[in-house]
């Protein structure tokens, strides 16, 4: 997510999933995508027909290799060099599109000369501090004019503009470099850039596709940021065919951050507020999270409009806008801390809501060790988890457990109505299909039902910390008979708060037709700006709209924002706002109209010409021209360059080795992402950096026939993938004596797992380094102890570590050992070495 | 007119969709949870009660320094032969050819003797075991308890017959494609008038080895041995026996100098085999 | 139960002058029996509800089949959706295996602490005991202000509850995840969690 909102703006896939059919070029990394999306992958394999070229670059030769053009292995972990050494190949042979980048990235900014290169820093940028493991960002500003504006040459020259500082923060990034980091062929590195920057330009368009291969490392923002750089470089967004495609991976993983359940965001991707930052009050809280230009100029009518929908009559200008009901963090409050602060006794009452840490959780035994440690356990889900079972998990006495446990039966997807929003930010709402089973309820039905007992037990309390639940909105009476005497709320009630709606009595509750009509002044509630439009009218439920055509099927459910297919399509134009070619028209200025149109909803102000000037001094858009396209951004320009410590590791990507890794990073001094979050605790071990006694890599990945709980009790997908199993290249086999079938146990210093050993030739050894010859084991992370489909989790060999930028665990490269046979039974107690107190999460301070 | 399949590799990414909408669709059980060790591959077979399966293929040559994979991914099915063995060597009538020209076991008129099974020149046919009633848990946990009863469900009742792909006979009854052919999320299971899927093999093979894609039909045209085309062929890429399918398939009746009389003899005496061959797995 | 004979007259019966032989290769004629000429798709005449897959983010359409007693008879790919096409992979193709399975729980199940064993409990039940607890909980770990950063001497409005969390959202709906962190953000909870990160 932040990957993709600080290069261009917002954290969705930029483009929808139909659009790489008009792909030109599809380069695959950091997905199986045709294991893991294999519906989707339907529209790569019509481009691959229609003439497209398609790559896949992963550590493993899978389903998706198999069927494209291409195939090119490299080390789990190394993607920025891999990409990186694209960029220095297009930069190196001005292969980049000039126009585009000069015109609408921030290129030619000039970077403030205090600003530090990882070149001349051995593998840091300026301002870090050895001491709190942080960068002081300052440095990494732009220089400006007397009037604010940023200082820029259009013509690339000067020496510190963005173009030349990536230039030189690239330079060594060689196909011998990469070959030497990644172990990539450099025949085939070189291939591939050729193709990509062949595949770019006014004629052609290149599309991106990712998935969890690089969302989980702990660097994954930056390997993010590196393809968005060199999209951004080959002027590839915000066109057709064109883009970076997120295939997000549950259901509706894109809605569950965009209505965010996450820590640190409220709806709409507005920063939850946070007692490290001055944000004690609402002005303070508008005043750090309002930027002056740009569409975040809008921030407190989307802020205001949400404290109108959470507390309704009660906000009050008066009183902030009950402001202050909302708690503030005090540090990184996600799950991975969570869970050693559960496992330390912070934590007393848990919720889990269709997850499985007991299978997926990395340090599985730690998250485990957790749940014992509590005063009550609530899951709701379909069937009996891993994790709901923990009591009784291998190697522990129930009788020494006090934790009180519920698991309350969920309703299924087609017992239910509601809205799931899928991979492309696409809104898609879901009749019941069917009462659902015994005494299963909704989700819905859950949080509603005990929303209002928690308001019956508080009705006479006077204490001011209860006001939040007794204030909150809570009138969601489904509007069927049927469905009020089973107590089942109205979802579609809710999508109408989330849309918003006009608060003066007198308005009738009028729904709020787009996120333009939200006001700061009290008189709009939106539970969630960015679906604005979704529910223009009591009567309009977009997200249910069933029309779709041959081209962008505008009709078909309902995308945010505005129900925009691509994002900044704005860029689809030149700066005149003609197509860059009649190949990629897609969205264009109609002079005779005076306004934008092309096939899509244009992601830019209808009416502004392309000729409008920016108005120095400004806010909002005004300080925009109508040739800057990323509107979301302060100067209306796609991020080359990350200033001012948006992201917390750099704003430029630089290759550090994972923390758990077989070799020396070939680059710099610095090993290791400098800023990542590490546990150094006796339950939590880490293998030593290029570790003998754990000397291969070890990746981890889902299969197709299988996901977790969802499909392991299902006996037609249980019996195609019916065990945990390990793979590994025929060499390594023919060294440990390990046949197909066979058991193996995979270690690492954390603990052990067991499989079945799947040799197969897909896998490879690679050469790295001076010649090191690398081993790559996979282990698929399908399975636990429940269900049909069944065996040992990865999670067993995981232990607890951060990208610093989005929290995400570094589960897709490590190092392991293995060995034929079974592993030891698993004792409770493992984890339960005296973690010193210094280690622990203290109650006054999270993290 | 027939209908039929074309199964084409090269658009097969090996999801195994097909199979599970063939079991879900005809209420068909699983088959065990066996971890075979081979590729992706752990249906390992067409059975009595795994009517499409996907054949894994796996090659590695190294050239030079590059390593070069390959991994060919197709999913079997029933012929649906033109001349049929199962259909010959059936002594009780139970298969038939269907209006849509589709080879089809009506399982309440099996008695499940077997003949079919070892006549059947690809193996697929084979005889639906008896469910263990503490299986059924297992095995039928997805079906409801009154279809899980009921007569319609192709086990009827408790297993005991001859079981194979009915190219969703009641489906098209009905108007609708066949369930392996509707899920397939790439179209590499195309369903159609037999003809023009041929028509379309034959444009697409060309298409293929224009592209140096080393292409060819399977079943489009007479496969020889007396069994004539296949209603359900095949694009393959390399060999026909490394997705486990004859290159000389042939008809048992044309090695019968005295007609079906001795055919269904040597069935017969080929029974006992057969049931050692398909259900000692 | 096994058919181990079969009633040939009952079938040719049946079948005289009714029905067609096609070209017959075999010994016996093609006679189709009557479960044979009535077989049609369960599905036929029955109107699909639009549901969608609930595995991965693609977002494929789904039709759900229901019998007019509101059983559930199948569920197939949506033709319509300019996504899926219709098209579904094995998990979306198994979809009908996660409502309609005999290992499904549809009751509460309650484990007392130091217990060994799930028992069934009603549902009022447990909703009335679970917000016990969590009002129990909040009251006893609500903290209005705290030192922030620790050490620094400087006090904070916190209102919030480190003694609760909540782990889960992306495997059901918009709404659900709306509600859900209303709830929790007026509780004060602030360990609100989900797969994204996972």
């Amino acid at each position: 997510m932040p990957g993709l909102g600080t290069s261009m703006g917002r954290g969705g896939a930029t483009m929808w999933v139909p659009d790489l059919q008009n792909s030109d070029c599809i380069l695959i990394q950091g997905s199986n995508f045709a294991e893991n999306h294999p519906v989707a992958f339907r529209f790569v394999m019509k481009a691959k027909e229609r003439g497209a070229t398609i790559i896949h670059v992963d550590p493993r030769f899978t389903r998706t290799s198999a069927l494209a053009d291409l195939y090119a292995p490299l080390r789990s972990g190394t993607d920025i060099a891999f990409l990186g050494g694209i960029i220095n190949d297009v930069l190196s042979n001005e292969r980049y599109f000039k126009e585009y980048a000069v015109a609408y990235t921030n290129a030619s900014f000039i970077v403030n000369a205090d600003f530090k290169d990882t070149e001349d820093l051995n593998g840091l940028f300026s301002g870090y501090d050895e001491e709190t493991r942080a960068y002081d960002a300052s440095s990494w500003t732009f220089e400006r004019n007397d009037d604010g504006t940023v200082k820029s040459d259009p013509s690339l020259q000067h020496e510190r503009c963005v173009l030349n500082i990536l230039r030189r923060h690239y330079a060594r990034y060689t196909p011998e470099m990469v070959e030497r980091i990644c172990g990539t062929p450099r025949a085939q590195f070189l291939q591939i850039a050729e193709l990509i920057a062949r595949n770019s330009g006014r004629e052609r368009t290149t599309a991106f596709a990712y998935a969890l291969g690089w969302t989980q490392h702990s660097a994954g923002v930056q390997f993010i940021r590196t393809a968005a750089v060199l999209q951004l470089l080959l002027g590839n967004m915000g066109r057709p065919g064109g883009g970076i495609m997120a295939l997000r991976g549950h259901a509706n993983i894109q809605g569950a951050t965009d209505i965010a359940t996450l820590f640190d965001l409220l709806p709409g991707y507005l920063p939850m507020p946070s007692a490290l930052r001055d944000e004690q009050t609402l002005a303070a809280y508008l005043k750090t999270n309002t930027k002056p230009t740009g569409w975040w100029a809008n921030t407190p009518k989307y802020m205001v409009s949400l404290l109108k929908a959470f507390y309704g009559q009660a906000a009050t200008a008066q009183n902030d806008y009950c402001y202050d009901y909302l708690p503030q963090l005090i540090g990184d409050h996600s799950t991975l801390p969570t869970q050693i602060a559960m496992k330390d006794g912070v934590v007393k009452g848990y919720f889990v809501l269709g997850q499985n840490p007991g299978a997926s959780a990395q340090n599985k035994e730690l998250a485990m060790a957790g749940l014992d440690r509590l005063e009550w356990f609530v899951n709701i889900d379909s069937f009996e988890t891993d994790t709901c079972a923990f009591w009784k998990r291998e190697g522990v006495d129930p009788r020494t457990i006090a934790t009180e446990c519920f698991c309350l039966p969920a309703a299924t997807i087609l017992e239910k109505e509601g809205t799931m929003v899928q991979t492309s930010r696409m809104l898609q709402w879901h009749d019941k299909a069917i009462e659902p089973a015994g005494d299963a309820k909704s989700d819905l039905w859950y949080f509603w039902q005990l929303g209002k007992q928690l308001q019956a037990l508080y009705e006479h309390s006077t204490d001011p910390k209860d006001r939040p639940i007794l204030d909150m909105t809570w009138d969601y009476e489904h509007e069927d008979e049927h469905e009020r005497r089973r107590g089942e709320p109205s979802a579609l009630k809710v999508l109408q708060e989330i849309n918003g709606y006009y608060t003066h009595p007198e308005e009738g509750a009028r729904q709020v037709k787009t996120f333009g009509d939200l006001k700061d002044d009290g008189s709009t509630a939106s539970g969630g700006w960015i679906y604005t439009g979704v529910c223009p009218d009591k009567r309009t439920n977009n997200a249910r709209n069933r029309e779709p055509n041959d081209t962008t099927s505008l009709g078909w459910g309902w995308a945010w924002p505005a129900n925009r297919r691509t994002l900044y399509n704005r860029a689809s134009a030149d700066p005149d706002g003609n197509p860059w070619s009649e190949r990629k028209k897609y969205v264009w200025w109609d002079q005779a109209d005076g306004r934008w149109t092309g096939y899509d909803v244009p992601d830019f102000p209808l009416t502004k010409a392309p000729n409008t000037p920016a108005k120095p001094g400004a806010g909002g858009l005004d300080a925009h021209s109508g040739s800057d396209p990323f509107i979301m951004m302060a100067e209306g320009r796609g991020q080359l360059f990350v200033p001012g410590g948006a992201l917390k590791d750099g704003p430029l990507p630089a290759h550090y080795e994972p923390l758990q890794s077989v070799v020396e990073n070939q680059l710099y001094s610095q090993q290791s992402n400098p800023v990542m979050r590490e546990w150094h605790r006796p339950d939590n071990r880490y293998n030593d950096p290029v570790d003998e006694a754990f000397p291969h890599v070890m990746t981890t990945y889902r299969v197709t026939e299988m996901s977790g709980i969802m499909t392991r009790y299902i006996p037609w997908l249980a019996e195609l993938q019916p065990s945990a199993f390990c793979e590994i290249d025929p060499d390594l086999a023919v060294r440990h004596e390990i046949r197909s079938g066979d058991w193996v146990v995979v270690s690492t210093a954390l603990g052990e797992m067991e499989a079945r050993a799947l040799v197969s030739g897909r896998l490879r050894p690679l050469r790295v380094a001076s010649g090191q010859r690398v081993h790559q084991i996979g282990i698929p992370y399908n399975y636990g102890k429940v269900g049909f489909a069944t065996g040992d989790s990865p999670g067993a060999l995981i232990p607890l570590s951060m990208d610093p930028n989005s929290s995400i665990h570094e589960a897709k490269t490590m190092t392991c050992n293995i060995r034929k046979g079974r592993r030891t039974a698993y004792r409770a107690g493992v984890v339960d070495a005296d973690v010193p107190v210094s280690m622990r999460t203290g109650h006054g301070e999270w993290d | 007119m027939a209908t039929g399949f074309f199964t084409d590799a090269t658009l097969c990414i090996g999801c195994k969709a097909c199979e599970v909408a063939c079991k879900q669709w005809n209420e068909l059980p699983s088959d065990g949870f066996v971890f075979s060790g081979n590729s992706y591959d752990n249906t390992s077979e067409l059975s009595g009660t795994t009517w499409r399966h996907v054949a894994f293929v796996e090659e590695r040559a190294v050239a030079e320094d590059t390593v070069v994979s390959a991994w060919s991914m197709v999913s079997d099915v029933c012929k649906h032969c033109t001349n049929a063995a199962c259909h010959e060597a059936c002594p009780t009538g139970a298969i038939i050819r269907n209006e849509f020209g589709n080879i089809f076991i009506q399982p309440d008129v099996c008695n499940g003797c077997g003949y079919c099974v070892v006549a059947c020149p690809f193996g697929v046919v084979d005889l639906i075991g008896h469910v263990d009633p503490d299986g059924v848990l297992y095995n039928l946990a997805t079906l409801h308890d009154d279809r899980r009863e009921a007569e319609q469900t192709a086990l009827q009742g408790s297993g005991g017959v001859a079981g194979k792909c009915t190219l969703c006979y009641d489906r098209q009854r009905s108007g609708f494609v066949p369930a392996c052919a509707k899920a397939c999320p790439t179209e590499s299971i195309q369903f159609g008038d037999v003809d023009e899927l041929r028509e379309r093999a034959r444009v697409r093979v060309e298409t293929l080895q224009a592209r140096g894609v080393d292409a060819s039909l399977y079943g489009a045209d007479d496969v020889g041995g007396g069994i004539g085309p296949l209603n359900a062929f095949f694009l393959l890429t390399g060999e026909p026996e490394s997705y486990n399918l004859p290159s000389q398939p042939v008809l048992p009746s044309t090695r019968q100098a005295h007609g079906y009389a001795a055919g269904a003899l040597a069935a017969l005496a080929l029974a006992a085999v057969g049931f050692t061959i398909f259900r000692g797995r | 139960m096994a058919k181990t004979t079969i009633d040939l007259t009952r079938i040719l019966g049946t079948a005289t002058g009714s029905l067609g032989m096609s070209e017959r290769a075999g010994a016996v004629p093609d006679v189709r029996s009557q479960r044979t000429r009535e077989l049609k798709g369960r599905i036929a005449g029955a109107k699909p509800v639009v549901s969608i897959c609930a595995y991965c983010a693609v977002g494929c359409s789904l039709h759900a089949y229901v019998s007019d007693d509101g059983k559930l008879l199948d569920v197939e790919g949506n033709p319509d959706s300019p996504i899926s096409g219709g098209h579904l992979c094995p998990k979306g193709a198994a979809i009908f295996g996660m409502t309609v399975n005999t290992q499904r729980w549809t009751t509460v199940k309650y484990r007392a602490p130091y217990s060994d064993r799930w028992e069934e409990r009603p549902l009022e039940w447990a909703m009335d005991r679970i917000a016990h607890l969590v009002k129990a909980t909040r009251d006893a770990t609500f903290v209005r202000e705290r030192e922030v950063p620790q050490g620094s001497g400087k006090t904070k409005r916190v209102n919030h509850t480190l003694g609760i969390a909540s782990l889960g959202g992306a495997t059901f709906g918009v709404e659900e995840n709306y509600l859900l962190g209303k709830l929790m953000h007026s509780l004060g909870v602030v360990s609100i969690e989900n797969q994204a990160r996972i």
